[in-house]
């Protein structure tokens, strides 16, 4: 089985191919650039590199959401267009899953935190059994001290990566009680790699979805629907 | 130019519809479809900027499927993808520019991409399969008001813009003041058929060191000023009597800035395009200064000047031509000029 992955929900751009257990091709790039201008240009040289053929791959999987709603959408897009073009479906991965994959087999439970601007984070909480990976906490967007609670709750030590480290790590430093750990630079980022891995399990399992169905999950109103539900809540009170 | 037909599937998704055609030779369009999302920003009085993007990524592959199947036609068939990379919404560009950049590669067609006010007046060859330039363009819509020198094709020359608000933004602002609501534009046209356009003596300001620009925020201003004045006053105003003399001090600017182009640079060939375009009033008003002159009028039909990819398809052809090719690393440009090209 060959999958495509994409994920530009952060400041990270990152496609790889994967196929059977094998990391055929993986390019991550976490540089100032829009991902307009690096996710396929990095998908095109990684093609050439490997001499794919894009007709063989299987599904694309892409990193669903949460994370920045443009970045989402420039992934989703992609795929979307790839699975139209190529008539493949689509597996779509929770971004804080995803991530989580990339711990595979920690002792420590395992929690993401993308900053989610405002004081929240996008985050959630894993834990691996064997082979397998447990969901502890649902992908959120939550305050720090709200996933830090939950994290203290379970009493076992945790490893936490992503763009939320350097933001929240004061936070960590004086709220959290359990042991607690930071993940090395090879995995504390999105990796398309691991979005295919875990991408896998939900291909075998038969969860795809059509191209046209796919769309990015953001875990967030936007900004005018939020103000309009709360506008309509005060005027009911 | 060569006798083999080139078709092209285009996508445009720069504001508040996501729309997708396939256009032959740039002239015979073989679909136009369009997705509009104006209900759901109804509710919010204008375009949201996320919502139209998250709308667009919900429609936009059903939009293109439904594209070539109208078309009766499949990628295999297709010559290039031409695309919106700007101006607009910049999130709403980043879907449809995104999209047809992963067909592009996944299929090896070639990208081009497109202007969207140089798409409008493209519209006009799709219109009347007989136009050619060099000749005159008015664009006047939500976001742009231009008056355009068509040189040739591919070649424009800006000779007015607004200094602050489009033609449209302000349809939409005064309809808001008198309670119509959004879009603005039809509103306003419908509720000025009532009402008398010489009844209130609107101000259209002039821009002084520039003879075809445009400004339509003193109108507006006056407009405003005119409604909380008789409010104060304890008056009832008259809607329609304010909407049709609104709407006539817009069609004055517009018509008089054209005619004064007409008579500096000559020629016999006057359009207009863009969403404001469609406005039947604005159309007659045009359509007779022109004749008085001597000047055919070329206007497209409404559903081509509302945002739509056929007029897209027909620009992108036209690109096509000249050699214009795009690579992956084409990036939407929200402010890209009328006649700039951002190469990638």
């Amino acid at each position: 089985m060959k999958i495509l992955g994409i994920d530009a929900s952060g400041m990270v751009a990152s496609v790889a191919i994967v196929e059977d257990d094998i990391v055929v091709g993986e390019y991550s790039t976490n540089f100032k650039k829009t991902h307009s201008q690096t996710l396929l240009p990095m998908l095109e040289e990684l093609k050439k590199m490997i001499a794919l053929d894009l007709d063989t791959i299987d599904a694309i999987a892409v990193a669903a959401g949460p994370g920045s709603f443009t970045g989402l959408r420039i992934g989703s897009a992609t795929a979307k267009g790839l699975g139209l073009a190529l008539d493949k479906p689509i597996i779509s991965v929770s971004t804080i899953e995803a991530m989580a994959y990339n711990l595979w087999g920690s002792a420590d439970n395992v929690c993401p935190i993308m900053d989610a601007r405002r004081g929240q984070t996008y985050t959630g909480l894993y834990h691996f059994t064997d082979t397998e990976m447990e969901c502890i906490v649902e992908p959120c967007a939550v305050d720090i001290t709200e996933i830090i609670e939950k994290i203290n709750a379970t009493g076992g030590s945790v490893t936490f990566l992503g763009d939320g480290v350097p933001v929240f790590q004061e936070a960590i430093a004086d709220k959290c009680k359990v042991p607690y750990h930071f993940a090395p630079a090879h995995m504390n980022r999105q990796r398309a790699a691991s979005l295919c891995a875990r991408a896998e399990a939900y291909y075998l399992a038969g969860k795809v979805q059509t191209a046209a169905e796919h769309r990015p999950e953001y875990l967030r109103l936007s900004q005018a629907e939020r103000e309009r539900m709360e506008a309509q809540k005060s005027g009911q009170a | 130019m060569s006798d083999k037909e080139i078709c092209i599937l285009a996508i445009e998704s720069s504001c508040d519809e996501t729309a997708a055609a396939v256009v032959v030779n740039g002239r015979q369009v073989l679909s136009n479809v369009i997705s509009t999302q104006i209900p759901i920003h109804t509710l919010y009085g204008g375009v949201v900027p996320e919502i139209a993007s998250r709308k667009h990524i919900e429609r936009i592959n059903q939009v293109i499927e439904e594209a070539l199947k109208e078309a009766h036609t499949s990628l295999d068939e297709i010559d290039a993808i031409g695309v919106t990379y700007g101006p607009g919404l910049v999130g709403a560009l980043l879907v449809g520019l995104s999209e047809a950049k992963a067909i592009s590669f996944a299929k090896d067609i070639p990208l081009v991409g497109v202007h969207h006010i140089e798409g409008h007046i493209c519209a006009n060859y799709i219109e009347d399969k007989t136009l050619e330039p060099p000749f005159l363009c008015l664009v006047v819509s939500g976001g742009h008001t231009h008056l355009v020198r068509v040189k040739d094709y591919g070649q424009y020359e800006i000779l007015g813009r607004t200094r602050d608000d489009a033609a449209g933004e302000a349809f939409d602002k005064v309809a808001r003041a008198i309670g119509l609501g959004y879009p603005g534009g039809p509103k306003i046209e419908q509720k000025a058929k009532e009402g008398d356009p010489h009844a209130i003596p609107f101000p259209v300001a002039k821009v002084n060191d520039s003879a075809y620009d445009f400004s339509f925020s003193g109108l507006k201003s006056a407009v405003l000023n005119y409604i909380n004045g008789a409010k104060m006053k304890g008056e009832t105003i008259n809607e329609a009597d304010i909407a049709a003399s609104f709407q006539q001090a817009v069609i004055d600017a517009l018509v008089g800035h054209a005619m004064h182009a007409l008579d500096e640079f000559g020629g016999d060939k006057f359009a207009i395009a863009g969403g404001v375009a469609s406005n039947g009033t604005l159309r007659a008003a045009m359509q007779e200064a022109c004749e008085r002159r001597g000047v055919r009028f070329y206007h497209p039909s409404p559903i081509l000047c509302t945002d739509n990819a056929a007029m897209i398809g027909a620009a992108a052809y036209y690109e096509y031509m000249s050699g214009r090719r795009d690579s992956m690393s084409l990036n939407a440009v929200p402010n890209l000029a009328l006649g700039q090209r951002v190469e990638s």
